[in-house]
């Protein structure tokens, strides 16, 4: 599915990824974490296309992603800050979405799921933070595609909202569906995710299932075990 | 708005002159200076504007020279638009076709065009390079200032430092290479005046007057619209959002 081979990225003298190695072969919810300022959201917009890499290869569906945009289609993506132009009204961003992508959209489903129906008709801008992070969530997955990446898809969300997110995402995987997702909220991670991919420095430090994790940094409790794990692998 | 200012314009200048060919030279003085500044923040503005919008579209299968290219037609195409709408009807009302200013006036709406495209693809190279909004607003202001006032400065210092050369080749190049200029000169000639331009005047008569000089300030404009256009989509290739 998704293939990185040895990717470097600077920004100015700021080097972020430093030989960044990854494969996901198999369907799945996939938690990149890693401490602020460790290179998660630069890792995506890399897969993305909207960071260019320095050097090193990303393939997507075996195919290179430089210099190609065809393979967007096959990835939602859920931007880490919901901005959208702030003079479009709800309805008309999801019509225009589907348009460019030019693909049928489930999104009735998700507008009930989350309760959008009032919102149809405002305006972007008016809208509040949670709820434009609904309608971020919604134009996420309203398409059908094998890839899904969520960069932060928790913020400013209600309780109610984050059950409804944790059951869509549930769904997801169960039509096989590959899932990135970062986050900085470890009981969603400790629920959701098969793999806990952890970055530092710009490099992978882990690679594994939670229970993996607790038995490497010998912690039972999560958070622990997430916090210790920078330190213990440090001394390895 | 800016449709509107033009027709406003195009109204009151008419009505003061209550002449088309007048107001056509009048008009020139204004479109060589507005119609650049005009397409240089306007495309600033928009650019800035609209950044989140383009981080949307940059997530979704489409290419990103679409994205840039698109974007860029859609400020100066309607720029362009408003310029041509705006100044063209009160002309016509006036019994433009009945005049002989037709040829000037077209031609007149052809460069104003092509500077809009100009300076607007400059403005939106400024706008890629520079992140900070104030950083690339100024920069973009002081472009149009250059080419607008500063350049002529430049121009005429040369011109006085040298004034012992034969200067005519030099002074034809260096209003090539200034898109405002080479706008200017362009009409000024058209419109037959350049006996007050003394005995340079003549030079570029020979020159710009002939069919092929005509045509080399057409390609020259042409060719000041493309490499900006063709930087911006290289700029927009390699950079990261």
């Amino acid at each position: 599915m998704i293939r990185i081979d040895d990717l470097h990225k600077k920004f100015g003298r700021n080097h972020v990824l430093r030989g960044t190695d990854l494969s996901i072969m198999n369907p799945g919810i996939y938690a990149v974490l890693g401490p602020n300022g460790s290179g998660k959201t630069t890792l995506i917009k890399c897969i993305l296309g909207m960071v260019i890499p320095t050097s090193g290869t990303i393939e997507v569906e075996s195919k290179a992603i430089k210099k190609n945009w065809k393979y967007r289609r096959e990835i939602n993506y859920l931007p880490q800050i919901a901005n959208f132009p702030g003079n479009l009204k709800v309805y008309e961003l999801i019509a225009m979405i589907k348009d460019l992508r030019q693909k049928p959209g489930q999104e009735d489903n998700l507008i009930s799921v989350f309760g959008l129906e009032p919102y149809l008709n405002s305006k972007l801008a008016s809208l509040s933070g949670g709820t434009r992070q609904k309608v971020n969530i919604l134009l996420a997955l309203m398409f059908n595609s094998p890839l899904i990446v969520l960069d932060e898809p928790t913020t400013g969300l209600d309780p109610a909202a984050l059950i409804s997110l944790k059951k869509l995402i549930q769904k997801e995987k169960e039509q096989g569906k590959t899932i990135l997702i970062t986050t900085h909220i470890m009981q969603f991670v400790e629920e959701m995710a098969d793999t806990i991919i952890y970055l530092l420095e710009g490099k992978i430090y882990f690679k594994g299932t939670v229970e993996e994790l607790k038995t490497k940094t010998g912690k039972t409790n999560f958070d622990h075990a997430i916090a210790a794990i920078a330190t213990n692998l440090e001394d390895v | 708005m800016y449709f509107l200012f033009y027709l406003a314009l195009g109204f009151v200048l008419l009505f003061l002159n209550n002449d088309v060919s007048k107001a056509v030279i009048t008009l020139m003085n204004v479109i060589i200076v507005l119609v650049p500044l005009i397409g240089t923040i306007f495309g600033v503005m928009y650019f800035y504007n609209s950044k989140e919008f383009t981080e949307l579209l940059l997530a979704l299968p489409i290419k990103r020279s679409s994205i840039f290219v698109g974007q860029y037609l859609g400020v100066a195409g309607s720029l362009t638009l408003s310029l041509v709408m705006g100044l063209g009807i009160p002309f016509i009302l006036y019994g433009l076709f009945k005049s002989n200013a037709i040829w000037d006036f077209t031609l007149l709406l052809v460069v104003g065009a092509f500077l809009t495209l100009i300076f607007t693809a400059l403005s939106f190279n400024i706008a890629l390079t520079n992140e900070n909004k104030i950083k690339g607003f100024g920069y973009a202001v002081l472009m149009w200032l250059f080419f607008a006032v500063i350049y002529d400065g430049l121009f005429l210092l040369s011109l006085i430092m040298f004034e012992d050369y034969p200067l005519d080749k030099y002074s034809l190049v260096a209003t090539m290479l200034n898109p405002v200029d080479l706008s200017r000169t362009l009409i000024l000639l058209k419109l037959d005046i350049s006996a007050l331009m003394g005995y340079t005047g003549a030079v570029f008569k020979s020159f710009f007057g002939t069919r092929s000089g005509f045509l080399l300030s057409i390609f020259m404009l042409i060719l000041w619209t493309l490499i900006p256009l063709y930087s911006l989509v290289r700029k927009a290739q390699r950079k990261d959002f």
